[in-house]
């Protein structure tokens, strides 16, 4: 199967979610969904599949459906058209919710209770819960176990919600944005908590904007933007199957000459120099060479995942994504 | 039997608990236990004076503000909290989890109940203890059920206007709602003393209803226990076909 995945194919991921659904390695999945606010289009006939044991990242900029993909996924939403199944149920069902643990990215708890005490009523709400000491201790909340909400840093704040997901032995989390706000230190703590979660082989869905987040975490990367699936795969797939040299240069060549060289994923150009995102640099660098002879201060870099990421989800022409480059000319 | 001892326990530790939260928020738990008090210590008992009709005066403020006490505690203890709650993500939260939805009201009514039973215990207390009224078990068999009768229409008063308000204006508008009914409804004042146009609105007041069946608890109100219990009745399905109409519309 090739990486990356267009959105594109519906008539292909609608047979193959309806034979999945019936499959028991799927532990969740999107069919055709579509779901809208008043007039804007959240999800736009999304389809997804969630193998049973799997970490899929959800990776996307703000505004992309992310969080109403897990609001469908955990029932706190219905879609408009499509289906959502999970654990092989209905999730807006309570039996299916007892199976499910999530982190919200909202999520207030009472500020007045106390960590034991959040974690107790939770527990009280499955029928086999985790036991305490394995909560407190998963979450790293060992010693905070008497500390009010209120007074819990905000890393602290995101392990107590962790906790809170996990009381129900979960056979599937969703994480929303677990991370969002946190410093550098207490989000690697916390991504510590939430590896050794997936390493305990718990199915997990998480979305993030962060792409190192994705990348730390996740066997597999799914790329939403604008309410669409643009590509599916994992880290080093997305990051193969998007561009993978950065050549910067100063030349006199056209933008739009440079984007129909072979490979050329993204074409920018500022007052100076001219940046190209590419899936390999030799045929474009030799292209470019052949075309002007007074080029200069070429460079070639690898690219990151983020550049990968950006490639994808923000090209500045409509056709960019997979049937040709993006363009970006700031000159003035 | 398994089951249905894990939701009992369920709906005790969701009551426990909602008390408990209410009760560390001094902004909540100094107010709703000490306006009353306090209003009826300058007013109830500092001022002195005659009995109001038969009733000795320290029993019947007594009565009427623990009656306003605990429309204090249900609006507030329903309200504020529903619309601060509503903002915070705690009810989305909920919703993903599986907490019985049913189970978050009853733990509020619980709360209310209890702190409008603590406001009664204290101010009849100091009614016999400090104003020197004489409480049988018999009156207390009368009086204490007519009080604790209100949680229920004010409950659902605070019910809807959680859900009408938004999490920083609800203390603001319940306190103008609050503070003028309890005035007009003769919580604070007996009706015979407020100016005439006020005895005219009081009867479509549901504190003046309320004021007048926990009073007539003690001999004082006019007594039609029946009259006041249906109209406490309908504003309870009112505002709580109110609060469901505001639970709808929100998005």
């Amino acid at each position: 199967m090739a990486y990356p995945n267009t959105g594109d194919d519906h008539g292909w991921h609608m047979h193959h979610s309806l034979q999945a659904m019936a499959d028991p390695t799927t532990a969740a999945s999107l069919v055709n969904v579509t779901k809208r606010y008043r007039a804007i289009t959240a999800l736009d006939d999304v389809s997804l599949d969630i193998r049973a044991g799997e970490a899929v990242a959800v990776l996307g900029p703000n505004g992309a459906g992310k969080t109403t993909a897990v609001g469908l996924l955990l029932g706190t939403l219905r879609p408009d058209a499509g289906h959502v199944r999970v654990l092989g149920g209905d999730p807006t069902r309570r039996r299916c919710r007892q199976r499910i643990g999530a982190m919200l990215q909202i999520s207030g708890v009472p500020t007045t209770l106390r960590v034991r005490e959040h974690v107790d009523l939770f527990r009280s709400y499955y029928p086999a819960p985790l036991d305490h000491e394995t909560i407190i201790a998963a979450a790293g909340l060992g010693g905070l176990e008497h500390r009010l909400y209120g007074k819990l840093s905000g890393g602290e704040k995101q392990r107590l919600h962790l906790a809170l997901a996990l009381c129900g032995k979960p056979d599937i989390l969703f994480l929303d944005e677990p991370t969002t706000g946190l410093d550098v230190e207490s989000r690697r703590a916390l991504w510590e908590e939430i590896r050794a979660v997936i390493d305990a082989g718990r199915t997990v869905v998480l979305t993030t904007h962060n792409i190192e987040e994705a990348d730390a975490l996740a066997d597999r990367i799914v790329l939403l933007d604008r309410g669409k699936i643009i590509a599916s795969g994992t880290p080093a797939e997305i990051k193969r199957a998007t561009a993978g040299s950065r050549i910067s240069a100063v030349t006199t060549v056209e933008t739009c000459a440079i984007g129909k060289l072979p490979g050329v994923t993204k074409v920018h150009r500022d007052a100076r120099r001219t940046e190209i995102l590419a899936s390999s640099p030799e045929p474009v660098v030799r292209a470019l060479l052949g075309m002007d002879h007074d080029l200069k201060d070429l460079e070639v870099t690898r690219t990151t995942l983020e550049e990968a990421f950006l490639t994808l989800v923000r090209p500045t022409t409509g056709a960019a994504r997979s049937d040709g480059p993006a363009y970006e000319d700031s000159r003035t | 039997m398994n089951a249905a001892a894990a939701i009992v326990r369920t709906y005790w530790l969701e009551s426990k608990l909602e008390f408990l939260k209410n009760l560390r928020l001094p902004v909540f738990s100094l107010s709703t236990l000490l306006f009353p008090v306090m209003f009826y210590l300058m007013f109830g008992l500092a001022f002195g004076g005659g009995p109001i009709g038969s009733v000795p005066r320290p029993l019947y403020f007594a009565v009427a503000y623990s009656a306003f006490g605990v429309v204090g505690a249900c609006l507030f203890g329903f309200g504020a909290n529903v619309a601060t709650e509503r903002g915070q993500g705690w009810m989305l939260l909920r919703r993903a989890f599986p907490a019985p939805p049913f189970a978050y009201f009853v733990a509020k009514m619980f709360m209310a109940t209890a702190f409008s039973l603590a406001i009664i215990v204290i101010l009849l207390v100091l009614a016999v203890l400090a104003g020197g009224a004489s409480l049988g078990f018999a009156d207390l068999a009368r009086v204490v059920p007519l009080l604790l009768a209100g949680t229920l229409p004010f409950s659902a008063m605070g019910l809807a206007l959680g859900y009408l308000c938004g999490p920083n204006s609800a203390p603001a508008v319940i306190n103008l709602v609050y503070l003028p009914m309890a005035f007009a409804g003769g919580m604070w004042i007996p009706l015979e003393f407020l100016p005439s146009t006020i005895q005219a609105i009081a009867p479509y007041l549901p504190t003046y209803h309320y004021a007048q069946l926990a009073l007539g608890g003690v001999g004082a109100g006019d007594g039609d226990v029946a009259g006041h219990l249906v109209v406490l009745g309908l504003v309870t399905v009112a505002c709580l076909a109110c609060a469901s109409v505001f639970y709808y519309r929100k998005p």
